[in-house]
């Protein structure tokens, strides 16, 4: 990188800008994949929590997927399900949106009613109880021991545990028996929550009419978590591509410009592949110092947005679309420097011809 | 070590037919000599100068290095001659414009994979023996064109060629200047033992010069020194 640093330091002005787009996009991108899981969190931690590996759904028509707002399991299958081989737990699971009230404070919340017996709820729930998620307790000012009607029906706040949420709305685990009227069999369930075994699930599902699915396969049949992340993640990915297409018009120009300085030093000695090893490197320098710096602006203000809005800051959130954007960026860099093979040293002559 | 062309035929697409730049050239260029290359515009001097760099592959002829035809080379071999064994000095200051004079001399042993520090040494050698010493922290546009001249000078020599090409050397430059640079380029070819070869259409650059070869045409005749 002899030559590459030292037109680093000396088109400051050139790199700067092109530094500061970097900087910008990767502030972006990263804010974005922050707010993206942020808001995926929300919509789905309640389901990633449960204590189970796969959810069994009743089977959707032909042309539909799976979908936790039509699942509807009857008790007989569910008892089935509880005879299937090689299945380790069975915990129906009834789940739905409804309003909660406390004095004059309402909110939305979800419900997700089990068996008085279920291991599925951090804190067992009783006939009468109801153990609120945090969001939901500070929504409505009630602590252990308070009073809160669920779907109309009031009960004892058993505790307050846990910062499930599902579809947007905080989670009150309530008992089976308490359950707000939904239009299905009061003893039906919306999903099984299973562990699984030697189970040979796709024999159960056929013989039970039930379709058995990964917990993280079972995220998109939440209707609002499947189009939300759809549409922030291709945000993100046309984020990605526009990142690595500016990265690569910037370095064919520069490779455009410098063609000259180019062509000497292949006239004097430089291989093709030291001058390409030369401009990578450049990219790589520019798009590190863009992108950490860009990651770093941006894992300040999450922090700082995190206090107000679903916001998720991590690793997987500010370090892996950086990375991403280096390799990306690399990629677009890379496409340019074609142009570094083809130029002719005889050029450096000039008056060869 | 010597250069010679032997009997080079060079020509380039030209329409329906080919022109022919060079036309059976043979040429010596010999250790401590300076060679000089004149003729008119469009005699075919540059291309004779291109074809011993190995930067264009003749259609006939050799071109041997100590005895090496350098018309079978594959560019990776081309590119390690000219590397290593050639200098080339450019017709215009041909400098990359973010190093500094003594950069410009150390990129060539970086680019053979020397050491930075030996490299550092040699080149502040070579910039003293160009005149250039108190220089070496300049850029080319803090240079003036004479100037700039004798750093490509010092480039060409950085990684201890046999054979230095310089095509035009003084054509940027007023007649002090121009006079001074073939004063540097005859000192060194001596002292250094260089088989130098200077392509050149200003014929009172001649009596610099140990064997002249005139270009017309694209054929090569032999004349006495000035």
């Amino acid at each position: 990188m002899f030559v590459a640093l030292r037109d680093l330091k000396f088109a400051k002005g050139r790199f700067a800008l092109m530094g500061t787009v970097v900087t910008l996009i990767t502030l972006l991108v990263v804010l974005l994949s922050g707010l993206t899981a942020g808001l995926g969190r929300e919509n789905i931690s309640a389901i990633t929590d449960l204590d189970a590996d796969h959810l069994v759904f009743a089977a959707p028509a032909a042309d539909q997927d799976i979908s936790f707002s039509d699942s509807v399991i009857p008790a007989q299958t569910q008892a089935d399900w509880a005879d299937v081989a090689g299945v380790a737990a069975v915990e129906p699971l009834a789940l739905g949106m409804t309003r909660a009230e406390s004095g004059a404070r309402t909110t939305g919340v979800a419900f997700f009613a089990v068996d008085e017996a279920s291991a599925l709820p951090p804190v067992a729930v009783r006939s009468g109880e109801v153990v609120l998620a945090e969001q939901a307790a500070e929504d409505l000012g009630v602590a252990a021991g308070g009073t809160v009607t669920v779907g109309g029906v009031e009960l004892e706040v058993a505790a307050v545990a846990g910062s499930d949420s599902y579809s947007h709305a905080p989670v009150a685990w309530i008992s089976d028996a308490d359950r707000p009227m939904t239009g299905t069999a009061p003893d039906a369930a919306t999903v099984l929550a299973i562990r699984v075994g030697t189970a040979d699930l796709a024999a159960a599902d056929a013989a039970l009419g039930t379709e058995t699915v990964t917990v993280a396969d079972s995220l998109n049949a939440i209707g609002s978590y499947s189009s939300e992340n759809g549409s922030l993640q291709l945000m993100r990915g046309l984020l990605l591509a526009i990142s690595a297409l500016v990265i690569g018009a910037f370095f064919t120009v520069w490779t455009v410009q410098r063609s000259p300085e180019i062509a000497i030093l292949k006239a004097v000695g430089a291989s093709t592949g030291y001058l390409v090893r030369d401009a990578v490197g450049q990219a790589f320098v520019l798009l590190l110092f863009g992108t950490g710096l860009g990651a770093a602006l941006a894992a300040g203000l999450g922090a700082v947005a995190a206090t107000v809005v679903p916001f998720v800051l991590g690793p997987a959130t500010v370090l892996l679309p950086a990375a991403l954007l280096v390799v990306l960026g690399l990629v677009g860099a890379a496409a340019s420097l074609r142009r570094i093979a083809t130029v002719d040293p005889l050029t450096a002559l000039g008056a060869a011809r | 070590m010597t250069m010679h062309l032997n009997d080079v035929t060079l020509t380039y697409p030209d329409g329906d037919g080919r022109l022919t730049a060079l036309d059976h050239v043979t040429l010596h260029a010999e250790p401590g000599e300076l060679t000089a290359v004149v003729g008119p515009s469009g005699s075919g001097k540059s291309s004779l100068l291109a074809v011993a760099a190995t930067l264009i592959t003749p259609d006939s002829g050799q071109v041997l290095l100590d005895g090496t035809d350098l018309v079978g080379l594959n560019r990776k071999q081309r590119t390690r001659v000219r590397r290593d064994r050639i200098g080339i000095v450019f017709q215009s200051a041909n400098l990359l414009a973010s190093l500094t004079a003594l950069e410009q001399l150390t990129v060539m042993a970086h680019l053979a994979g020397e050491a930075p520090t030996a490299a550092g040494e040699r080149a502040l050698e070579l910039l003293d023996a160009v005149g250039l010493g108190a220089q070496a922290g300049r850029r080319p546009h803090q240079l003036s064109g004479g100037q700039r001249q004798r750093v490509t000078i010092a480039r060409g020599l950085m990684n201890e060629p046999s054979v230095l090409l310089v095509d035009e050397p003084t054509s940027a430059l007023d007649s002090e200047r121009g006079a001074a640079i073939l004063d540097l380029l005859r000192r060194l070819t001596t002292e250094r033992g260089l088989a130098t070869v200077m392509v050149t259409h200003d014929r009172d650059h001649l009596a610099h010069a140990d064997r002249v070869v005139e270009i017309v045409d694209g054929r090569a005749h032999a004349l006495a020194p000035a």
